[in-house]
């Protein structure tokens, strides 16, 4: 494994599991204690580079890097040389110079994570780049499902929605790949990208046919605003065929979850008696999100201790 | 460096060996054992003559670019790569689209002493896609310009594509299209496929350029024109003009050699250095379009060189500049993907890189694309097939050092260069 997480693929099911697992062991660690917070990361430096807004996951890093008493230093696109046009480049110069021994770096522009490896020697944490991916959101929806339904292997993961533009779906796909588990992907054709077929997944452009075989049914956010462009005729007809009601909840086996990575459109890609619903697991999510992240940041940063 | 030269040992057409005597520019004698008091001798020692190669399509990026690519600099490129001509793309700043701004490059091109530099005159004011720019005047100025682009965008406007066909028939001119349909590649990153679906780069569909192939060879042929379509990258593209020209309608394209290469998965390294508009398609487009290279459905092999400042490419893939580097390894390129491969032999190469796109260009007046025969204009490139190197990107002429070929192994080399029978190039080395 390269000392950088940039991709979903960039690692096997051994070196997967490693990262569930460790979450697991923190999560255990800091279980009743009254000070949450580890010795870890004393005197490491971890950067949130942050050219998108993003709440949950910049709070999630930085509170994963804080626990493991890392100092954090929090960098976003707005209010820093960024605006005034620096190029990543020289901003991850600066970063390097500061010593920086991991970036979390969100950006709109896919592959930018890969560009900024080249440019510093610290650990790259890729937290959202563009359309492409989301790998630590994967593992914490992994780390999710793995909690409530016991296994990954064979696991049945519908996810419906906007995969065309997703980096949610994208590290998903080939994180679940990786874990055995069985994905179906659901959406409106036009926002399923050209290419799709070489996936490791089912299509299907029903929702009602992919529910009953479902115990885990992932619904991606859906901007407002790709209307506009086309991708479908109005939010009503997309909710109506592409939303998760009570109506549709109930066609789902008993176990089964829904999941949503945030933030939620309510009554657009799900109902509020859905999201709040036994069923949904939102608010595991974010929990399970700083294990997760603790575990990130603690096998890349202490890389020599631990062989991934 | 004017005046004589005896050229001894030179294959023309990789065929047998002879010596050539240049006198006052033109091709005076060629035959065995030939001797000339007086003439001064470059021993060709078995290498591969050709005529000059002939650049449909170089971005020089002056005026305006300076930084990324100056007439001198792109000349220079052009001469080591083994060209004597090149047209200059329109999409300067400003715009060449007035006699006054060809001028200017065409000067500069002359002050160059390495190659015939021919300004390629927009099509539309300011490349906007909305009024027709002075087309006659810029085809009656001194730099006299037969092409007529806009490329960086298309003429998508069906009705106003339709009258510049018309117009320049007047002067004999030809539209050049680049064949992008503007709102099928909105936000485009990359060829829309497996590739793009995976890297989460926005796709540019192959349908975007053949609708526009489509619409324009039709219109060409309704009307009786000339119709140049540059940089074909698809394999339906390759269909639709193999079609075309079955139906007699008179269309010319032109093929890069990076689209004769490589391919959409170099994008997975997001390195915007293999970012070009149109995008590096698929390997079954890579073989229809030497295919159709071979077959002369694609008429000419044409640069696209696309000089880019460093600031411009070393960022993220969404924020960098389309483009890449051309003139000096598109021989080299050729040979690897034409010669090699038993697609093409010399005397093709020498009709798809010199002959075609002069005649296409209207650069035959000025003596290019003739043939290695007595009396000829003395424009020819000398080249040992066999020589491979590794590419550096440092020892490039351009200002730039987008080459997307750094680091490979690539056939040939040019030793020399001749315009109109005085070196522009010996041993390698531009002598300018």
């Amino acid at each position: 494994m390269s000392r950088h997480l940039l991709s979903a693929a960039d690692f096997d099911r051994e070196q997967a599991t490693l990262f569930l697992d460790t979450a697991a062991q923190i999560e255990a660690a800091l279980a009743g204690r009254e000070v949450k917070k580890l010795p870890t990361l004393r005197g490491r430096t971890v950067v949130n580079l942050f050219y998108e807004d993003s709440t949950r996951t910049r709070i999630s890093f930085e509170l994963a890097a804080k626990r493991l008493s890392a100092d954090v230093i929090n960098f976003s696109a707005k209010g820093s040389s960024v605006s005034k046009g620096e190029s990543l480049k020289d901003t991850a110069l600066t970063l390097e110079a500061m010593g920086a021994d991991a970036v979390v770096v969100r950006h709109s522009m896919s592959g930018a994570p890969h560009r900024l490896a080249l440019w510093v020697r610290g650990c790259v944490v890729n937290a959202g780049d563009g359309t492409h991916e989301h790998p630590t959101q994967a593992l914490l929806d992994a780390y999710t499902m793995r909690s409530r339904l016991g296994r990954l292997e064979g696991l049945r993961v519908t996810i419906v929605g906007d995969v065309l533009h997703s980096r949610v779906a994208r590290s998903n796909v080939l994180l679940l790949a990786t874990l055995g588990a069985e994905v179906t992907l659901v959406a409106p054709p036009t926002l399923l990208p050209v290419g799709i077929e070489t996936w490791p997944v089912e299509v299907a452009f029903d929702l009602d046919g992919a529910l009953p075989k479902a115990d885990v049914v992932m619904m991606l956010r859906v901007q407002r605003e790709r209307m506009a462009e086309s991708y479908f005729p109005s939010p009503r007809e997309y909710s109506r065929r592409y939303g998760l009601d009570a109506t549709r909840m109930a066609m789902l086996p008993d176990d089964a979850i829904v999941m949503h990575p945030g933030p939620m459109n309510r009554g657009m890609e799900i109902a509020a008696e859905v999201a709040d619903s036994v069923r949904s697991t939102i608010v595991e999510q974010v929990r399970n999100g700083l294990s997760v992240r603790m575990a990130v940041l603690y096998l890349l940063l202490s890389g020599a201790e631990v062989s991934l | 460096m004017t005046g004589s030269w005896l050229i001894t040992d030179i294959r023309p057409y990789g065929e047998a060996a002879v010596d050539v005597l240049i006198r006052g520019g033109h091709i005076a004698e060629i035959g065995p054992g030939l001797s000339a008091a007086g003439a001064e001798r470059i021993d060709g020692g078995g290498l591969i003559a050709l005529p000059g190669l002939v650049d449909l399509h170089t971005h020089l990026r002056e005026p305006g670019r300076e930084d990324a690519e100056t007439v001198q600099t792109g000349a220079r490129s052009a001469a080591l790569g083994g060209f004597t001509g090149v047209h200059a793309m329109a999409n300067t700043d400003p715009v060449a689209d007035t006699a006054g701004v060809v001028e200017q490059v065409w000067r500069l091109g002359r002050d160059s002493g390495l190659v015939d530099v021919a300004p390629v005159g927009a099509v539309t004011v300011g490349l906007g896609g909305t009024q027709l720019a002075e087309l006659g005047a810029m085809a009656d100025s001194a730099a006299r310009v037969r092409v007529f682009s806009d490329d960086g965008f298309c003429v998508a406007d069906p009705a106003l594509m339709r009258r510049a066909l018309e117009y320049v028939k007047a002067f004999g001119g030809v539209i050049a299209q680049h064949a992008e349909e503007p709102r099928l590649t909105v936000g485009a990153q990359m060829n829309e496929g497996v590739r793009s679906a995976q890297l989460g780069l926005t796709g540019w569909p192959a349908a975007a350029e053949e609708a526009v192939i489509a619409r324009d060879v039709l219109l060409a042929g309704h009307v009786g024109s000339r119709l140049h379509v540059c940089h074909v990258s698809t394999a339906g593209s390759v269909e639709l003009l193999r079609w075309a020209k079955a139906k007699g309608i008179d269309v010319t394209a032109e093929v890069t050699p990076h689209h004769l290469l490589l391919t959409d998965d170099l994008a997975a390294t997001y390195d915007p250095v293999y970012k070009v508009n149109p995008p590096l398609r698929t390997a079954s487009d890579v073989q229809a379009l030497r295919e159709g290279l071979a077959d002369g459905t694609i008429d000419a092999v044409a640069t696209d060189h696309a000089p880019h400042a460093v600031e411009d490419k070393e960022c993220e893939w969404g924020a960098a500049r389309p483009g890449m580097l051309g003139l000096q390894q598109a021989l080299s390129v050729v040979v690897l993907a034409m010669v090699e491969t038993g697609l093409l032999d010399w005397r093709g190469v020498a009709d798809r890189c010199s002959t075609r796109p002069a005649r296409i260009g209207g650069l035959g007046r000025d003596g290019h694309g003739g043939g290695l025969t007595v009396g000829a204009p003395a424009n020819l490139v000398l080249l040992d097939p066999a020589a491979r190197s590794i590419l550096d990107p440092a020892e490039l002429a351009s200002r730039s050092r987008n080459t997307p070929y750094a680091g490979m192994e690539l056939p040939g080399r040019v030793v020399a260069t001749l315009l109109r029978g005085r070196p522009t190039v010996l041993d390698g080395k531009a002598q300018a």
